[in-house]
């Protein structure tokens, strides 16, 4: 599974949506209606499952962004 | 040597009359009904007018004691657990004790934020094992309005005001605690600060502080999610028993969301993690022993029963703990 995907199974999990909706453009809080308890829990989930620290949420609104900060931390390992 | 048992042999609580809806918060900052509500499942708490701990607790007591009628000479034992007292000097437990005239009964406040009825409970029972009275009070009481910012709409929407009592008493023929599970975690103290106040004195140029509550919610959050289901299954592998065994989890009030995660993680049905949150708030070290009360009113937990119950609780420190209990 690429990173993306990895990404997208936690979210459509947590969030209860369809793949459909989960792509890389996608914003979470604008268009997943996700909210800051959602938002713990799927970084939770991502710290967990690449084995990393994903420090503060911010500047992480889309797919994209989490795919790129995930990918960043991975690589410096 | 004679080895006693504790069980629990009543319950009570008190709130302030004065409830306060999330409409009404509205007046006073920038939130919703609606952003509330789908974030922590609060619709209302109870804010006291007037009223200080002591007389929450005191209120609470008289609630349990009356209810079966227990003779307050007889009490050796008041633990009230908080973090708002009316003062650190006297204690609120002083106070309770005079209120109620327990006079053979020695009385002191324990400090443990939201985890404070756990580990009163826990002293309590230990104590009481080796007390020449029969009786010992343990009172989790807040009164959460008075530490707050309320400018602050990330934490002032979050708690109420309350208390909840308990009366255990020491037995030769049965005891109600199977195992426990404690911790403090003093590192991550910052995540969770109330009530600071400042070094000041003609020697020591005066350091201002704020004395406002303050959390950092994500910090809280991951502490919680990750600690809690680790301590309750302890418990329960110490306690040999199955989680399908216990009746009833009762989880500090903190926050619905969290509550509903903790069960997720557990693979246990929500059913069995009661809530009242919606109408009290956080009320700290008050939620568990006025969640108890409720349950005890509304027949859903039977004192001497011998139904299992999980009791767990989390908060600043930061501290956490579990029990599990047979009542």
């Amino acid at each position: 599974m690429t990173t993306f995907e990895q990404i997208q199974e936690i979210i459509v999990d947590q969030l209860d949506k369809e793949e459909s909706e989960v792509q890389l453009e996608t914003n979470f809080r604008d268009e997943l209606e996700a909210d800051s308890l959602d938002l713990f829990q799927i970084i939770n989930d991502i710290e967990d499952e690449f084995d990393i620290k994903i420090e503060s949420e911010e500047g992480l609104n889309t797919v994209k962004d989490l795919v790129d900060y995930v990918e960043k931390q991975v690589e410096a390992q | 040597m004679k080895t006693f048992g504790v069980t629990i042999q009543s319950t009570g609580r008190y709130v302030p009359d004065n409830e306060v809806y999330n409409e009404t918060l509205t007046q006073w900052m920038d939130t919703s009904d609606e952003w509330i509500r789908k974030r922590t499942g609060i619709r209302k708490r109870h804010l006291s007018i007037g009223e200080d701990t002591s007389d929450l607790c005191i209120r609470a007591s008289q609630d349990a004691l009356s209810k079966q009628d227990i003779d307050v000479s007889q009490i050796g034992l008041i633990i009230v657990a908080t973090m708002t007292p009316d003062s650190l000097s006297p204690s609120v437990a002083s106070k309770v004790q005079s209120a109620i005239n327990a006079r053979n009964a020695v009385a002191f406040d324990l400090s443990a934020a939201c985890s404070g009825f756990i580990y009163g409970l826990s002293a309590a029972e230990k104590m009481l094992r080796h007390m020449a009275y029969p009786y010992a009070l343990v009172i989790g009481g807040e009164v959460m309005s008075k530490t707050l910012d309320w400018n602050d709409r990330s934490t002032s929407v979050l708690f109420g005001d309350g208390a909840g009592a308990l009366v255990i008493k020491k037995r030769p023929d049965a005891d109600a605690f199977i195992a426990e599970d404690l911790h403090t975690d003093g590192e991550k103290g910052e995540a969770l600060v109330s009530g600071e106040q400042a070094v000041k004195s003609p020697v020591c140029a005066a350091d201002e502080k704020s004395g406002f509550l303050t959390m950092d919610g994500r910090a809280i959050f991951n502490f919680v999610t990750k600690s809690i289901p680790k301590s309750i299954s302890h418990v329960l592998a110490s306690g040999e028993t199955e989680p399908n065994e216990v009746d009833f989890y009762l989880l500090h009030q903190a926050n619905a969301r969290i509550i509903e995660i903790v069960a997720k993680k557990l693979y246990l049905s929500k059913n069995k993690f009661p809530m009242n949150i919606e109408n009290y708030g956080n009320t700290s070290a008050a939620s568990l022993p006025i969640l108890l009360d409720e349950m005890v009113e509304n027949g859903k937990v039977v004192l001497g029963s011998g139904q299992k119950i999980v009791l767990s609780a989390f908060g600043g420190g930061l501290t956490w703990g579990t029990l599990l209990i047979k009542v």
